[in-house]
């Protein structure tokens, strides 16, 4: 299926984990959070919370800022 | 810290306390050394980060921002910079405290518009509603109306922050009586945020009774930013050192400073 991460439109497998998806992208253990389609994905629930097609994934860090 | 821990006049937010009332951003420097080396000549204790996607396959073992800001030595202060409108101002908030493991403070913003970046104030308000009630400690980026930042300290903002001038601009106070007019009407902290450029501009927010100054490119665009962040650092010591003095009346003539008495011609 297809999702759109961080903008991207991204094949993916189908009923694909949050924490699946996150070890493909090599981001395991890093600083971050993550929303699905405008809501928080809290990491607690990473392992449990499945993808559909077209969800649209936000994956952000911290950077410099004002 | 010797400020931090020598220095009876502290600055309170949100219930926590500081020795430091120059607040900084991280943004616009070289590198991740420049930004390190120049907040730590500001002494500033409350920095500011900004929350963006993640590169994604490249420059995965890029530093990031927090590794070079341990987290024992420094507040984080997420912030809403590039939001235009109320939902991604809550929605980056509620990211940034998922990032920082239920980390409540933060700066809000919500811009109005591109060329001036001056602040939504109506988005502003709904804004801080939002995140007040959502149990955020909610700093708050507005413009030099005394009106609005009553409003926003009634929301229940734990600080209000008028800019002194559109961000970046390095224009200083523009507006230093409503600047005043805010302080002095105000029960939380009062902090110029936005459009000092100099040393004598931060000073001079600290002697109209502000009780910081939150700045990001007049360090950052210095020909040499780590000597700035200290000329800022003593500014706001200076201007906030006299605003506790209490300046001297200004007079339009002069008035000796040597006795009249004993002269001997």
């Amino acid at each position: 299926m297809q999702i759109e991460i961080n903008g991207d439109r991204t094949e993916v497998a189908e009923a694909i984990t949050m924490a699946e998806l996150l070890e493909q992208l090599e981001l395991t253990g890093k600083r971050l959070a993550v929303e699905v389609n405008a809501e928080l994905v809290p990491r607690s629930r990473f392992a449990e919370h499945r993808l559909a097609a077209d969800d649209r994934v936000e994956i952000i860090h911290a950077v410099g800022g004002g | 810290m010797t400020t931090a821990t020598q220095n009876p006049d502290r600055l309170v937010i949100a219930g926590k306390e500081y020795g430091s009332r120059l607040l900084v951003g991280t943004g616009k420097y070289k590198d991740m050394d420049e930004t390190a080396r120049a907040i730590e000549a500001s002494g500033a204790e409350i920095v500011t980060v900004a929350v963006r996607r993640t590169n994604l396959g490249q420059n995965a073992d890029e530093p990031n921002i927090l590794d070079v800001l341990p987290p024992e030595r420094y507040t984080y202060l997420p912030n809403t910079a590039g939001c235009f409108d109320v939902d991604t101002a809550v929605r980056t908030c509620r990211l940034a405290r998922e990032l920082l493991d239920g980390h409540k403070l933060v700066k809000l913003e919500v811009l109005g518009d591109q060329q001036t970046l001056f602040p939504d104030v109506i988005a502003t308000l709904k804004a801080a509603e939002i995140l007040v009630a959502d149990g955020f400690d909610v700093m708050v980026y507005t413009n030099d109306d005394p009106i609005v930042a009553r409003e926003l300290e009634a929301i229940g903002c734990c600080a209000v922050m008028p800019l002194a001038a559109p961000i970046g601009s390095g224009l200083g106070i523009r507006n230093p009586l409503n600047i005043r007019t805010i302080v002095e009407n105000a029960k939380v902290p009062v902090l110029v945020d936005a459009g000092v450029g100099t040393a004598s501009d931060a000073a001079e927010a600290m002697e109209l009774g502000c009780d910081g100054v939150l700045m990001n490119t007049a360090i950052a665009a210095a020909k040499d930013p780590v000597l700035m962040a200290g000329a800022m650092r003593k500014g706001i010591e200076a201007g906030r050192e006299a605003y506790l003095a209490g300046r001297m009346p200004a007079k339009r003539f002069a008035s000796a400073s040597s006795p009249i008495e004993g002269l001997f011609f």
